[in-house]
């Protein structure tokens, strides 16, 4: 409908292919401690059983539709770009969200990695500006990338050396 | 130049006068601790004793603030050393001070003195800046003249430029007395009404008192209990009512007494106001982003609008002030606009007419705002149908929906964006009316987020990031292409290298 004239086009980059199994790991830990939780409320109320398991077929449902769903949607939102000019990414799934900023505005560039991460051999890179509203997040880039990517981005930064607000 | 660069590098004072507030203040701030001494001594016995050390305690420590506390101006920093058992030092560089606010309250003024609170700017940490509580006045205003205007460098050029152009004050508004009746309108009395409730509560706790047992309360207690619940209802709303217009009044003359704002050529933006206390904020123009212009419900009722500063390094606060960034206080709107333009030296985005964001974006208000309300009205009655709960819960629950189409009505009518003169301009909301006015300039960058419902129905908010006011400027709900386009006017080439034809 609206591809009629201009278009702003999706980043080129891909993330990671590994974070699929990362997303589906951390997203299969949460609906199993809604489970568990669940399932002590059940063993400590005794009665309406009936409504305690139709409580876990229905958690089951949802959590088994998200872990399959999420993550394969959401490695097909998730991408990123940097130009000579500017920081390009985006994410979500259900929600999606397109961030830009010029590299002249960056203020830091930071990479982290998380424990579960790490065995997946993931890490994040966090791209901040001076306002509170716009840090460019990338999730889920392989390890050997995020380090390029940050040695990139600060080599263009320290060149500049205006206020940047 | 002044005094100040006299006195460089010496550790001074802050005014002895201070040796009287200080205790005050300390006795001030500990009341309800020493009214509970006092009411569980009064049982015990040696209770008085205690109250009494503990009064001068308290007034020790105040007065050992003065002691302990010394400050000194050099040309570089500003430095505060304090503390009694933990010393601290706060440095501030000069060439990072982004405001100088000066403060007076019923004691200072009584005394001549004033609090002089200097501020970095940082909006991240609470605890920024120093406090000097407090000076002379006249010392205090020649500081904040000092540390603000100073010329840059101070070479000499520059200081002959400054004593040419000495009448360098302009008004740009000041408070009118008929301003009051936009008072009752600004509801800052439920907060007051909020607050003295809940110190009436807190000391009624610490002296241990039971309410029920208050001879007035529980005879108008009884006295409720024998009306109809119908009329009590009503004669406590409109007490409340009438409580909260009477407070919200007083709240606006205390605040905004004497209202002032003026621009020094020397780029700075000076607000001055305050009955009992008195404040005194400068905001440096170079900071200046833009301009909030605001009209809660209320106050758009009865054609009041305020004013709001979007600056980097000042926090945008809640309450009537808003944290200093306050530019004019409910007032007219014919004026509010005039104002808002003549901060920005920019009359036009305020009054211009705005692109509207389409029936799609009017849609989705109506869906999102009856969505829930229609939601919860089908769950009563559902609930109704099981027996779970009586009727009244979905008799109820209709209520709010005629409420939400209205707001959804105002809200989408409010929806307005355009690029003008160099500025970014939105206008969103009905409970509060927001047309923000940002500086191109001011924008960082660009968030475009669209939910699933918005994907479907082909709009997105376009989010303008920057560092100054609450971070972000959104236009809400705008077709994508006009999104882009808007992007593109306000910034030019930035998404060009990713947009495609």
């Amino acid at each position: 409908m609206e591809s009629t004239e201009v278009r702003l086009r999706p980043p080129r980059e891909l993330v990671s292919a590994k974070a699929i199994g990362y997303w589906t790991v951390r997203a299969l830990a949460g609906w199993l401690i809604v489970v568990a939780a669940q399932v002590i409320w059940l063993i400590n109320d005794g009665g309406h059983a009936a409504w305690h398991v139709a409580g876990l077929i229905l958690t089951g449902v949802l959590g088994a539709a998200h872990v399959i769903v999420m993550p394969q949607w959401r490695f097909r939102v998730h991408r990123w770009e940097v130009t000579s000019e500017a920081v390009y990414t985006q994410s979500g799934w259900f929600d999606q969200e397109r961030r830009i900023a010029p590299i002249s505005r960056i203020q830091t560039v930071d990479s982290e990695r998380g424990p579960v991460e790490r065995l997946f051999g993931l890490a994040n890179v966090t791209v901040t500006t001076a306002s509170a509203a716009g840090p460019l997040k990338i999730h889920g880039l392989d390890q050997e990338t995020a380090e390029r990517l940050v040695e990139r981005l600060t080599e263009g930064t320290a060149a500049d050396r205006t206020d940047a607000t | 130049m002044t005094a100040i660069e006299n006195g460089a590098g010496e550790w001074r004072r802050l005014s002895t006068r201070m040796l009287l507030i200080h205790p005050v203040q300390e006795l001030l701030r500990a009341w309800p601790l020493l009214l509970g001494l006092v009411v569980a001594g009064s049982a015990g016995g040696h209770g008085s004793w205690w109250s009494l050390i503990a009064t001068g305690l308290v007034i020790l420590g105040g007065l050992l603030r003065w002691f302990t506390t010394t400050y000194r101006v050099t040309a570089e920093q500003v430095q505060v050393r304090k503390g009694l058992l933990r010393r601290q030092v706060l440095t501030v560089p000069r060439d990072r001070i982004r405001t100088v606010d000066v403060t007076a309250h019923a004691l200072h003024r009584s005394l001549g003195l004033a609090k002089v609170e200097i501020g970095t700017g940082r909006t991240d940490r609470k605890n920024d800046g120093v406090k000097l509580d407090a000076m002379n006045a006249a010392e205090a205003a020649r500081l904040r003249e000092e540390l603000l205007h100073r010329a840059d460098t101070g070479a000499p050029a520059a200081s002959a430029v400054r004593a040419a152009e000495l009448p360098r004050e302009t008004l740009l508004a000041r408070m009118r007395p008929e301003w009051l009746r936009y008072g009752p309108f600004t509801l800052t009395g439920f907060v007051t009404v909020g607050v003295v409730a809940g110190v009436v509560w807190r000391s009624l706790n610490e002296a241990h008192v039971d309410p029920r047992r208050i001879g007035a309360l529980s005879a108008l207690v009884d006295r409720f209990q024998r009306t109809p619940l119908a009329v009590d209802v009503l004669v406590v709303v409109v007490a409340l009512l009438v409580v909260v217009a009477v407070a919200s009044t007083l709240g606006y003359l205390l605040a905004f007494h004497g209202f002032r704002l003026t621009r020094n050529s020397a780029g700075t933006l000076h607000v001055t106001r305050g009955l009992i206390t008195t404040r005194s904020i400068t905001i440096e123009e170079r900071r200046l982003r833009g301009v909030e212009f605001s009209e809660p419900l209320l106050l758009r009722a009865v054609g009041a609008a305020r004013c709001i500063a979007i600056t980097t390094g000042l926090r945008v606060g809640r309450g009537a002030e808003r944290g200093g960034s306050l530019l004019l206080p409910p007032a007219p709107r014919p004026e509010a606009l005039r104002v808002a333009g003549a901060v920005l030296r920019n009359d036009a985005p305020f009054t211009a007419p705005l692109t509207g964001h389409g029936p799609r974006a009017t849609r989705r208000r109506f869906s999102r705002a009856l969505g829930v309300t229609l939601l919860v009205l089908a769950a009563t009655l559902a609930l109704w149908g099981l027996g779970a709960v009586p009727a009244w819960t979905w008799e109820a629950a209709i209520a709010p929906v005629p409420l939400a189409a209205l707001v959804a009505a105002d809200r989408a009518h409010a929806l307005g964006h355009t690029v003008l003169n160099g500025t970014l301009v939105s206008r969103r909301g009905s409970l509060v009316r927001r047309r923000n006015v940002l500086s191109c300039e001011g924008i960082i960058g660009w968030n475009l987020r669209r939910s699933f419902f918005q994907r479907r129905s082909g709009l997105a908010t376009l989010v303008a990031t920057t560092a100054a006011g609450r971070q972000r400027v959104e236009v809400q709900d705008v077709p994508l292409k006009e999104a882009l386009r808007v992007a593109e006017e306000a910034l030019p080439g930035l998404l060009t290298p990713f947009l495609e034809r």
